[in-house]
């Protein structure tokens, strides 16, 4: 098949952009929470090579400032459905490493109880309710409890995210269509990182942006540098504001780059090296450390101490999630009814 | 007690539980006011609001996904998918996603998906179907039928106040052709538990939904005719069994006839079959006896439609040749 001719975007952008400004300590916190997805996943990765993970590893890399940004958008009573990059996400939501490495790790103390792995956990404390594999799927469950919401008049909003594929299954229209004619609180972000496994962008879709989507539903769209936390955190805010007040769903496309493979036994030789190398010029933790120096918010000495915190956080997670045992095997024939 | 239609009784109980718990709310396409395509729900969003009685887009996914979500936030929906068929649009959502997050989560799911299906109504290849079997494999998943009044009532009630989602199976050919007694009372039938609809002495006929009545005029005719005593036993709950109501039934008469309207080739009469060889062959006297559609879709035509149907004179037949074995 030939390249495929892109639509020019008929989205008039007729919604205003507001700009939502962050205090330096909500700055900091955001560098925090991006260096520990960072970090976290590396250890994953680690952990991985090591033979300690026995099913898949999947990473965030590139997608940090997307995750991190978007989840700190929302307030504690809202919730929360991530995808598999958004590790940040959940970190942000007050999920504690401990948990998200037990769940790497299949143990039996962990929030699935061995039952899935991964960011596939709910937590309903926190109000986070992870991913299934068929990804698409969770939307029409974010619209279910933005409906909830709604109908409780409790003034909460869910957010969730799709990836350039997964944005093409049924399930992501069928939930815009319900969500826009009821005006549910529900935000749903593209995350555009350009490949979905080995399928790159251009293969995906037709048009210019993801977020042309919005005009034939009726919402509010937009597409956003997914590395720059400004613009990511200025977008969510608005859109969760937007939602609060019951006024409906926001598309938002966050054009990121997966910088790793699709899982951890990609190595992703179909994505071209210069594509690697001009996206790796715009790393959202990068580009957030230097824009936190330059606004003299971040100091040496205040980096040095994160550094040391979140790698004792680290250590700590991952000696007590390795040191935790597995489920007994006959734990597997129970809970699958609720009594 | 009043005396009312299988598809009033359905009425009745959604009415009243929504009535009894202010987390009940029915979600599905035309329900409001219109009522429903078979009028279900007809004076439902009058009464309740439209807080209570969500009409939505046409779209199955997002009516059950939303169900979904909004039963692990604490609430109780009853989604109503307007033909059983339809229900396909979203499989992947109940058997990927809702029939496993109590296994995954911990966290119940507490949801109604109401099923109008069955044939006998001239329905078509696409308005016919008996969806009991794809669910029947997916563990996670609550699978009742009921086939009179007073089960539809109690067995509605019962599949709301569960913590479990309950697919529930209403027969459209029962709608407005059967009648019973049922209380004005407050009463549920518990999920899981069959009812000996006519008790007898020499055949067993295992069945639910539609065939009950078909395999109850059976028995009438053969008990008249030839002097046979059939027990029926109306399942009621397909998922749990009554396995012990199953093997004692089988344990008093030695012979069986599993009947469903579903086709027979992976229906859950092989299922049961097994069941009963595996726990009752000691027991038996003659090789245990299925009857269902023919493995075809489902025809248009009348003629067509009846050649694929069991009907009360096939049941005999079977009970028939069972007696003479």
């Amino acid at each position: 098949m030939g390249k495929v001719e892109t639509v020019k975007s008929l989205s008039k952008n007729s919604v205003k952009k507001e700009q939502y400004s962050l205090s330096s300590q909500e700055y900091l916190k955001l560098y925090y929470f991006m260096r520990l997805t960072r970090e976290f996943e590396e250890s994953i990765l680690k952990l991985y090579r090591q033979g300690k993970i026995v099913g898949g590893a999947y990473t965030g890399n590139g997608n940090e400032a997307t995750a991190v940004g978007s989840a700190f958008a929302l307030e504690k009573q809202d919730y929360l459905f991530p995808m598999h990059r958004d590790m940040g996400a959940h970190l942000v939501k007050g999920q504690s490493l401990r948990h998200l490495m037990l769940q790497h790790l299949a143990r039996g103390n962990s929030l699935s109880k061995g039952r899935d792995g991964t960011g596939h956990y709910a937590d309903p404390r926190l109000r986070i309710y992870g991913n299934i594999s068929h990804l698409a799927a969770m939307i029409p469950m974010a619209a279910g409890v933005a409906l909830a919401s709604k109908l409780r008049k409790e003034k909460v909003v869910a957010l969730t995210y799709i990836g350039d594929g997964g944005s093409n299954v049924g399930d992501v229209h069928e939930s815009l269509a319900m969500a826009s004619v009821m005006k549910l609180p529900l935000i749903l972000i593209i995350e555009n990182n350009q490949f979905a496994y080995s399928t790159p962008v251009a293969k995906q879709k037709a048009m210019e942006k993801y977020s042309d989507r919005a005009m034939g539903y009726g919402i509010p769209g937009f597409t956003i540098d997914g590395t720059d936390i400004d613009q990511v955190y200025s977008t969510c805010k608005q859109a969760v504001e937007r939602a609060r007040r019951g006024e409906g769903p926001t598309l938002i496309e966050s054009v990121t780059m997966r910088m790793h493979g699709h899982s951890a036994h990609d190595g992703a030789e179909y994505v071209p090296k210069t594509l690697l190398a001009e996206w790796k010029k715009k790393d959202p933790v990068h580009r957030i450390e230097k824009l936190l120096i330059e606004k003299k918010i971040l100091t040496p000495t205040i980096k040095e101490e994160y550094e040391k915190k979140l790698f004792a956080e680290l250590e700590d997670a991952t000696q007590f999630a390795v040191g935790s045992p597995f489920p007994p095997g006959e734990e597997a024939a129970i809970g699958v009814y609720a009594d | 007690m009043a005396n009312i239609t299988y598809i009033e009784a359905i009425s009745k109980g959604l009415w009243e539980e929504m009535e009894r718990d202010k987390s009940v709310f029915l979600i599905g396409e035309d329900i409001g006011p219109f009522g429903g395509a078979f009028k279900v729900t007809k004076g439902f969003i009058q009464h309740f609001g439209e807080d209570r009685v969500v009409d939505t887009v046409l779209a199955e996914t997002a009516i059950l996904g939303a169900a979904t979500g909004a039963a692990v936030v604490g609430m109780r929906p009853v989604a109503e998918i307007q033909f059983a068929d339809f229900v396909t649009t979203g499989f992947s959502q109940l058997v990927n996603n809702t029939a496993s997050i109590h296994y995954r989560w911990h966290v119940p799911c507490p949801m109604v998906v109401r099923l109008p299906s069955g044939a006998g109504i001239h329905g078509g290849p696409f308005h016919s179907r008996n969806p009991e079997a794809w669910f029947f494999h997916q563990p996670g998943l609550k699978i009742v039928a009921p086939s009179t009044p007073y089960d539809a009532k109690g067995l509605i009630k019962a599949a709301i106040r569960d913590n479990n989602p309950v697919l529930y199976l209403e027969h459209k050919r029962l709608y407005r052709h059967i009648k019973g007694e049922v209380p004005e009372t407050d009463y549920i039938v518990e999920i899981g538990k069959g009812d000996v609809k006519r008790e007898g002495r020499d055949i067993s006929v295992i069945t639910y939904g539609s065939m009950v009545h078909m395999a109850l005029e059976a028995a009438e005719i053969l008990q008249n005719e030839i002097g046979l005593s059939i027990e029926v036993l109306d399942l009621r709950s397909l998922m749990p069994l009554d396995t012990e109501l199953i093997y004692s039934s089988v344990r008093k008469t030695g012979k069986v006839l599993i009947a469903h309207e579903d086709n027979i080739t992976g229906g859950i009469g092989g299922e049961i079959s097994a069941l009963i060889n595996e726990n009752c062959f000691q027991y038996l006297d003659a090789p245990i006896k299925r009857i269902g559609a023919i493995d075809t879709p489902t025809p248009y035509s009348p003629p067509l439609e009846e050649f694929f149907l069991p009907n009360t004179k096939k049941v005999v037949v079977a009970l028939k040749e069972l007696a003479a074995f």
